[in-house]
C-alpha cells in the first residue's frame, strides 16, 4: 500500500511539473446543501478532466447574498471570474454591459463553438438580449412544481388537482384525513411571477420589461391576480392553505414531515427532497387559475445562470469559456440534471436523461422539463424589470401582512405595485 | 458650563466619562503639563491613532455623505447628482417612518428591560454569599454567545415547527407566530436582544456595587431599615456614573450591534418583520444595490446618534454625581 501511495506521489509530482501552472478562476454561487455538494462536484470534475484551469467554487450563501457580493467585488475590482446570478437579478446585471463578458461572445473568441438551437426553447429568451445572443450562460434553470405527497391522496381518496377549482374541491377532505392541504415555498415566484406566466396574464408594460426600461411599470393590481389572491386567502382563513413565513424552509418542513398533502417549491427541490422527505412523493405541474381564458401556459424559466465578470485577463477568461462549454457537454447536463432535479438546460441531455431512463424511475424529475415545454403564452417568455429583487422583498411583505391580517389582498397590491413602480422608475433613471 | 462640578475633583475618581470631561475643560495647570522639546514629537504619538480614526471612520463617513447626494447604478458606472432627493424619498416613505418608530421603541424597551435585569440580578447577586463565584459566572457567561449565535439559539427557541417556546405560548393560549405575525416576532427579537445584554450590564452593574463602601453602607443601615428606601436614596445615587455610562451603552447596543440578532432571525427575508434603521439601511444598500438612499439613511442615523448622545451629555449628566 505504502509502495503504491509512493508511487502515486511521484506521478502526481511529475504530472505538476509537466504543466504548467493552472490558470485559477473563481465561481461565485449561492447555493448551499445538497445543490453545493453537487456544485463541488462538477467543479472536481472539471479540474480533473483538464490540467489548464483550476476552478475554485465559492458559495456565497443565498442567490441575494451571491449577487450582493459579486456587486460589491466588481467595484472594488476584486470580481470573481463567475458569478451565478438568479432570475429576479438579471435584468440588474445585464443592464451592466461593462461589468460582463457576453456568454456567447466570450465562447465563440476562446474558439468553442454556439449553437443557440442545442438549448430548449423555454430558455432562450430569459439571459438573451434583444438580438437573442446569449448574455448569461443558462446554468441551473427550474420550474415551480407542486409535489404531492402519496399517502394524503390514498388516504383521502381524491385526485391530484390540475386546476385551483380542483384544488378547493380536493382541499376539504384532504383537511378530514388530517393534512395540511398545500402549503408553498417563496410565493414572489410561485403566485405572484408564475401566475402571470402560468396563466398568460401581462405582468408589465413595456411588453413585460423587454422593450425598455423607461416607464416600464408592474401590473401588480390585475383583477385576475386579486381574485386568485383573494382565493388564497380564503383558503388560509379555512385552514386549507398553510403559510410559515417568508423563509423557503419553513414552508417546505412539514411537507417532507408528511403534516402536508400538497406543496409547491422548486423543480431543483428534487434532489434535496428525496433525502429528506419521510413519505413517498410525486409531482405535477403547478395548477392553473381556470378562470383566467388563455391560460394553462408554460412558466417563466426559473433558476439562475452564470455571468462571467469583464477585467480578467484572457488565460482567465479562456478558462471561464472552457468551463461553460464543459457545463453544456450533454455528459456534465445529465449530471447534473439528474442529481438536482434542475431542468437539462439542452435538448441533447433531455434526450441522454431520457434514454438513461431516468424518468421512469424518478417521474418527478422530468415534470419541470414538461412543464417548461409547454405551449408559451404572449406572457410567459419572461420578464426583464430592473431592481426586481427589492420589488420581491416588498411583495414578501405585504404577502405576510395579508396572512397575518395586518392588510387586504387589495391594499396589499396596491402597495406592490405603488412601490414597485417607484423602484422601477429609480432604475430607469439609474440605466438612463 | 458653570454649573457642573469641578472637574479637579471628577479627574480623581476615574470614572471615564468624567474623565474626558475633565480633560476637555480642564483650565491649563502650568505646573503639571508635561511639555515636549519638539513640537512635531506629540503629533508623532498620535500620528498611529489619527491614521486609524481617518482611514476607518472619517473617511467612509466623508464617502457616505458624499454618495448620500447620487443616484449611482450599482456596478458604480455613473452616478448623477440629486441633491437631497435621496434624503425626502427616504423620510417621505411611510415604511420608512414606520422603521423609525419601531427602531425607537425597539431601542427604549431593550435599554430599560436590559439595564432593569441587569441592575435586579447584579444587587440580588451581590447579596448572595454561599457558591457565588458559580452563580456569577453562570450569569456572566451568556455575554460570551456571539450576536449570530444568540440570533440563531432564538430562532430554534421560536421556530414554528419544533421551537419549545413557541409551544409553551401555545399551553398559555397564545397562537405564537414568529416569522410572520410583526408583533409576535418583535417580541421574540427584543427578548433575544435583552438576554444577550443583561450579563454585560449585570457586570458592570455588580462591580459598580462593590465600589460603594462598606462604611457607607453601615450609615445607611443604621439610619434606614427600609431596603428599597436605603437602594434608593444611596446605593442608586452612587451608581449612577455606572448606570449613565450604561445607558449610552445599552442604546448603542440596541441600535447598532443588535443587527446581528435580527438579521439570523428574520432569516434573511424581511418580509413584514419588525427591522430597525441600521438592518434597513443594509438591506437597501447591500441587498437592494441602492447605495445613494442606503448611504442617504446612514447619515440621518448619524445624525440621530449625534443628537442623542449630545442630549444625553447635556441635559442627564448633568444630574450624575461623580464620586
Amino acid at each position: 500500500m505504502k509502495k503504491t501511495l509512493s508511487t502515486l506521489g511521484v506521478l502526481a509530482m511529475t504530472a505538476t511539473a509537466a504543466f504548467a501552472e493552472p490558470a485559477q478562476i473563481t465561481w461565485w454561487h449561492g447555493m448551499g446543501g445538497a445543490n453545493e455538494e453537487v456544485i463541488n462536484q462538477i467543479a472536481q470534475k472539471f479540474n480533473a478532466a483538464q490540467a489548464a484551469c483550476a476552478l475554485t467554487p465559492v458559495s456565497k450563501g443565498t442567490y441575494e447574498e451571491a449577487l450582493a457580493s459579486g456587486i460589491a467585488a466588481f467595484r472594488s475590482g476584486e470580481q470573481p471570474n463567475i458569478l451565478q446570478v438568479f432570475d429576479a437579478g438579471a435584468a440588474t446585471i445585464m443592464n451592466a454591459p461593462g461589468a460582463i463578458i457576453p456568454a456567447e461572445d466570450l465562447l465563440v473568441q476562446n474558439g468553442h463553438g454556439f449553437d443557440r438551437e442545442a438549448f430548449i426553447p423555454g430558455i432562450r429568451f430569459f439571459y438573451a438580449d434583444a438580438e437573442g445572443k446569449f448574455i448569461g450562460m443558462p446554468f441551473n434553470s427550474s420550474a415551480p412544481i407542486m409535489y404531492i405527497n402519496d399517502e394524503a391522496f390514498a388516504k383521502a381518496g381524491v385526485a391530484v388537482p390540475k386546476t385551483w377549482a380542483e384544488f378547493e374541491a380536493a382541499a376539504p377532505k384532504l383537511k378530514e384525513a388530517g393534512y395540511i392541504p398545500l402549503t408553498a415555498s417563496q410565493l414572489t415566484w410561485m403566485f405572484f411571477e408564475n401566475y402571470f406566466s402560468r396563466n398568460n396574464v401581462q405582468m408589465a408594460s413595456n411588453n413585460n420589461g423587454y422593450d425598455g426600461f423607461a416607464d416600464t411599470t408592474l401590473n401588480a393590481t390585475a383583477p385576475e391576480l386579486l381574485a386568485f389572491w383573494t382565493r388564497v386567502k380564503a383558503w388560509h382563513d379555512a385552514g386549507l392553505f398553510g403559510f410559515y413565513g417568508a423563509g423557503w424552509s419553513d414552508n417546505q418542513k412539514p411537507f417532507e414531515e408528511g403534516k402536508v398533502a400538497l406543496w409547491i417549491g422548486s423543480s431543483g427541490s428534487f434532489g434535496g427532497l428525496s433525502k429528506t422527505a419521510t413519505m413517498p412523493f410525486s409531482a405535477t405541474f403547478l395548477p392553473y387559475d381556470e378562470t383566467v381564458a388563455d391560460g394553462n401556459k408554460s412558466s417563466f424559466i426559473g433558476g439562475a445562470s452564470l455571468f462571467a465578470f469583464a477585467g480578467k485577463p484572457d488565460a482567465e477568461n479562456k478558462c471561464t469559456a472552457d468551463f461553460f462549454s464543459f457545463l453544456t457537454s450533454t455528459d456534465i447536463q445529465a449530471f447534473y440534471h439528474q442529481a438536482t432535479g434542475y431542468v437539462a438546460i439542452t435538448t441533447a441531455a433531455y434526450e441522454k436523461s431520457k434514454a438513461d431512463g431516468w424518468y421512469e424511475k424518478h417521474p418527478q424529475a422530468e415534470i419541470g422539463i414538461l412543464q417548461l415545454s409547454m405551449p408559451q403564452g404572449e406572457w410567459s417568455k419572461g420578464y426583464r424589470l430592473g431592481f426586481y429583487p427589492q420589488i420581491r422583498v416588498i411583495e414578501e411583505r405585504e404577502f405576510n401582512k395579508i396572512f397575518s391580517g395586518e392588510t387586504t389582498v387589495e391594499d396589499a397590491f396596491k402597495a406592490i405595485k405603488a412601490e414597485g413602480d417607484e423602484l422601477l422608475a429609480k432604475f430607469a433613471k439609474t440605466a438612463g | 458650563m458653570t454649573d457642573l462640578p469641578a472637574p479637579a475633583t471628577a479627574s480623581r475618581t476615574g470614572q471615564p466619562f468624567a474623565r474626558l470631561r475633565a480633560a476637555l475643560t480642564a483650565p491649563p495647570e502650568p505646573a503639571k503639563r508635561v511639555q515636549f522639546d519638539r513640537p512635531l514629537l506629540p503629533w508623532l504619538f498620535l500620528l498611529p491613532q489619527l491614521l486609524v480614526i481617518c482611514v476607518f471612520f472619517y473617511w467612509p463617513s466623508v464617502q457616505a455623505i458624499t454618495s448620500s447626494f447620487y443616484l449611482e447604478d450599482p456596478f458604480g458606472f455613473g452616478a448623477t447628482f440629486v441633491g437631497f432627493d435621496n434624503y425626502t424619498d427616504a423620510l417621505r416613505a411611510s415604511e420608512y417612518r414606520h422603521i423609525a418608530a419601531f427602531t425607537a421603541f425597539f431601542t427604549a424597551v431593550v435599554t430599560v428591560a436590559a439595564l432593569g435585569l441587569g441592575l435586579l440580578l447584579a444587587v440580588k447577586a451581590d447579596t448572595v454569599i454561599r457558591a457565588r463565584g458559580p452563580y456569577r459566572t453562570a450569569l456572566i457567561s451568556v455575554y460570551a454567545i456571539a450576536p449570530p449565535v444568540a440570533g440563531l439559539i432564538g430562532m430554534m427557541l421560536f421556530d414554528q415547527h419544533i421551537g419549545p417556546f413557541v409551544k409553551l405560548a401555545a399551553m398559555l393560549g397564545w397562537e405564537m407566530k414568529v416569522g410572520i405575525d410583526y408583533w409576535d416576532t418583535a417580541f421574540a427579537m427584543i427578548l433575544v436582544s435583552v438576554w444577550k445584554q443583561v450579563p454585560y450590564n449585570f457586570i458592570f452593574f455588580l462591580s459598580g456595587l462593590q465600589a460603594v463602601p462598606a462604611s457607607v453602607r453601615e450609615a445607611a443601615l443604621i439610619d434606614c431599615r427600609n431596603g428599597w428606601r436605603r437602594f434608593r436614596t444611596v446605593t442608586l445615587p452612587l451608581l449612577a456614573p455606572t448606570a449613565f455610562f450604561l445607558l449610552i451603552i445599552n442604546i448603542t447596543y440596541a441600535l447598532f450591534d443588535t443587527f446581528a440578532v435580527i438579521d439570523v432571525m428574520v432569516k434573511d427575508k424581511p418580509a413584514n418583520n419588525p427591522m430597525t434603521l441600521v438592518y434597513k439601511v443594509y438591506n437597501d444598500g447591500f441587498r437592494g444595490n441602492d447605495i445613494g438612499g442606503s448611504s442617504a439613511q446612514s447619515v440621518i442615523l448619524m445624525l440621530v446618534v449625534l443628537v442623542l448622545t449630545l442630549a444625553q451629555f447635556r441635559w442627564l449628566e448633568r444630574r450624575v454625581h461623580y464620586g
